[in-house]
């Protein structure tokens, strides 16, 4: 083989990876830059080492958000997965309920992040919301501004609400994709309905599971909008998560360097995650 | 086991609508290898499905031995059936695969360990019964899902529905050899869909020719090929298909544009008495050359392929068109070949259907 031939190839992706560089890279060594420095403006700033790694690291708020936050992540994750799936099975194959379903289906997903917020701090107020009302008037002491377990709550509601539609449409196009033969043959080796999920239905959805546990776990870490418009973060810092305290760092206080720190740990952790995520999805297949 | 009765069974997907399948009137024999054979969207796979139940008929009874199942669900009925595409539990190992028919019915382990053994040996599963079914190719796939059939001792008969789809070619003959060899040893009613005539005439006792819903012919494959009941019977089997010539009856000869062809008298008499479209049908491998000084019919030829041990003639008679199979000795002259329809060979076709008589 003329090696001069492949020289051609790296000529071909070069418009993608300059196109990355600036879209991607380069913010991405702009933050690596300031995580290694005091800035105090355009010509006065110096070099700090790892210092800001070490402060993000032992700040106790940060910790509390990082705690929050995976309990958050993991509590949509084991909500929203096995809901998402019972409801896939429960979806209509054919006919025009499919197509009504999966209308109603996509709504959520339809309406901007920040107004999903605004919906939920309408519906669940206590005083003039249809959720808040009806709970209140049901005996319930329920108030989302004031009381943490509620703003939880709620907050989590507000997500399953928003993102388990996802979920239910991934696992509906997997399902869909497998072939009536699998069934058929189930029903003649006499099979149970359970014995049909778990060995023919569950397995063959590995594939988009993978897909819908990793978005899930990756837009639920890095969580923004709905809470800060629902609850602001309170009561307290009962509902702050990451990415919140990361902006009021950045953006609040001008924190330059140690938000960057703060930044980059952040984007470690959602990586280290998805990765064990993958690892164990993928492997599960080869134990038994 | 027992023979598998189709009462005055018909069926449609829709009410009213078209019939996927004429209503029919068959009988499966009790240890029979069966080919259903006929092209794509002939109702095949449609009774098949009837058979083993994945399918309720629009009329009539599915009779296993003197048991009325119709209504029965396919896990009821002890049917197995194989797919064309191989069906196998992705998770399991190809032991639980075998297994699993058996466990679903609740048998007891030590009769699942010795009966998946003996379904395993006589398939050559036995090597790979612990490494998951997942990682085997396509045709120990495909003799995964013939075992779970056959692992079942009550079961009646096994269905495959174009089996050999995926297979590789040089192994479509093991796999075949395989089932008539599993056919042997359990004297089992199997019933084998497909529409390649080759496995059909290779596999089956008795094939059943299909066209549109209807059965249009029974018969070994010996009389599929020599006595073709129906026009498309004839030109579905054999390769290249008969040969039909449009024709009227004249006494004891058919008369094809002008040329004289001899033909067995009474079926002479029978076809002027069907009248309808009157047909002659031909093999192209039963037509000879006319030998010196012989009187023929003039071929003129247009095409001569080589296809190693013989060659074939494409010519017209006439103005109709036909297929000549001849030994690659045979010279054709210049002016045309000269051909003879042997009496014994040369069959007449009422409206398509074979008239009735003599040899």
């Amino acid at each position: 083989m003329d090696k001069r031939e492949y020289q051609w190839a790296w000529l071909m992706v070069l418009p993608v990876v300059l196109i990355v560089a600036f879209s991607a890279i380069m913010p991405l060594m702009t933050v690596v830059n300031y995580s290694v420095q005091d800035i105090f403006g355009p010509d006065s700033r110096f070099f700090v080492g790892t210092e800001w790694f070490k402060e993000v690291l032992r700040d106790p708020a940060l910790h509390g958000a990082l705690v929050r936050q995976i309990i958050f992540s993991a509590a949509v994750l084991f909500i929203q997965i096995p809901l998402g799936i019972g409801l896939a099975l429960c979806m209509p194959k054919k006919g025009i309920g499919v197509s009504f379903a999966l209308v109603l289906l996509a709504l959520p997903l339809l309406v901007p992040w920040n107004v999903v917020g605004t919906i939920w701090q309408v519906f669940a107020r206590p005083d003039v919301g249809l959720a808040g009302v009806t709970l209140n008037s049901l005996g319930l002491d329920y108030n989302y501004t004031g009381d943490s377990l509620d703003a939880w709550f709620t907050v989590l509601v507000m997500d399953v609400w928003h993102w388990t539609s996802l979920v239910i449409l991934l696992c509906y196009a997997g399902l869909q994709a497998i072939p009536d033969a699998f069934y058929q043959a189930a029903r003649i080796d006499g099979a149970s309905r359970w014995a049909v999920f778990r060995y023919i239905e569950l397995p063959k959805l590995k594939g988009v599971l993978l897909i819908a546990i990793l978005l899930r776990f990756i837009f639920s870490f890095r969580i923004y909008a709905e809470p800060f418009v629902l609850t602001g973060g309170g009561p307290g810092n009962a509902t702050t998560f990451l990415s919140q305290s990361l902006t009021t760092m950045a953006v609040g206080q001008f924190d330059l360097g140690p938000a960057a720190a703060f930044s980059l740990v952040y984007f470690l952790i959602i990586l280290l995650f998805s990765y064990v995520f993958y690892l164990t999805i993928l492997n599960m297949d080869r134990e038994g | 086991m027992a023979r598998i009765e189709l009462n005055n069974l018909a069926h449609q997907y829709a009410p009213g609508g078209d019939y996927a399948l004429q209503p029919m009137q068959h009988v499966w024999e009790d240890g029979g290898a069966y080919a259903l054979l006929g092209p794509s969207g002939c109702g095949k796979t449609t009774l098949l499905n009837i058979i083993s139940g994945l399918l309720q008929p629009s009329q009539g009874r599915v009779m296993f031995g003197d048991r009325d199942v119709t209504t029965l669900p396919p896990e009821q009925r002890n049917i197995g059936q194989v797919f064309q595409f191989p069906v196998i539990y992705d998770t399991m190992s190809v032991f639980d695969n075998l297994a699993f028919p058996l466990r679903n019915r609740k048998m007891g382990e030590d009769y699942v360990e010795r009966r998946v053994t003996q379904i395993a040996g006589m398939l050559g599963l036995e090597d790979v019964l612990k490494r998951r079914a997942k990682n085997l190719t396509a045709d120990a796939k495909q003799k995964i899902s013939l075992g779970r059939g056959l692992v079942r001792e009550d079961v009646a008969a096994v269905l495959f529905d174009e089996p050999l789809t995926v297979i590789d070619p040089h192994l479509k003959w093991q796999l075949r050899r395989k089932l008539r060899e599993v056919h042997e040893q359990l004297n089992l009613t199997l019933v084998y869909v497909t529409h390649d005539q080759t496995e059909a005439l290779t596999f089956a006792d008795k094939v059943v020719v299909m066209l549109a819903g209807q059965v249009l012919q029974v018969g070994t494959p010996q009389a599929l090929f020599e006595r073709p009941e129906h026009t498309f019977v004839g030109y579905f089997i054999g390769s290249p298909g008969m040969n039909f010539f449009d024709c009227q009856v004249d006494g004891g000869e058919a008369l094809i544009e002008g040329h004289r062809v001899a033909v067995d008298p009474a079926m002479a008499q029978a076809a002027g008495e069907a009248g309808g479209l009157l047909q002659l049908g031909i093999r192209p491998g039963l037509i000879r050359t006319a030998a010196a000084g012989e009187k023929g019919l003039t071929v003129q030829v247009e095409n001569v392929e080589d296809l190693g041990d013989y060659e074939l003639v494409t010519g017209y008679l006439g103005s109709q068109k036909l297929h000549v199979r001849l030994e690659e000795s045979e010279k054709i002259g210049s002016d045309g070949l000269e051909v003879v329809f042997p009496r014994e060979h040369a069959l007449l076709y009422a409206d398509d259907r074979l008239v009735g008589g003599g040899k």
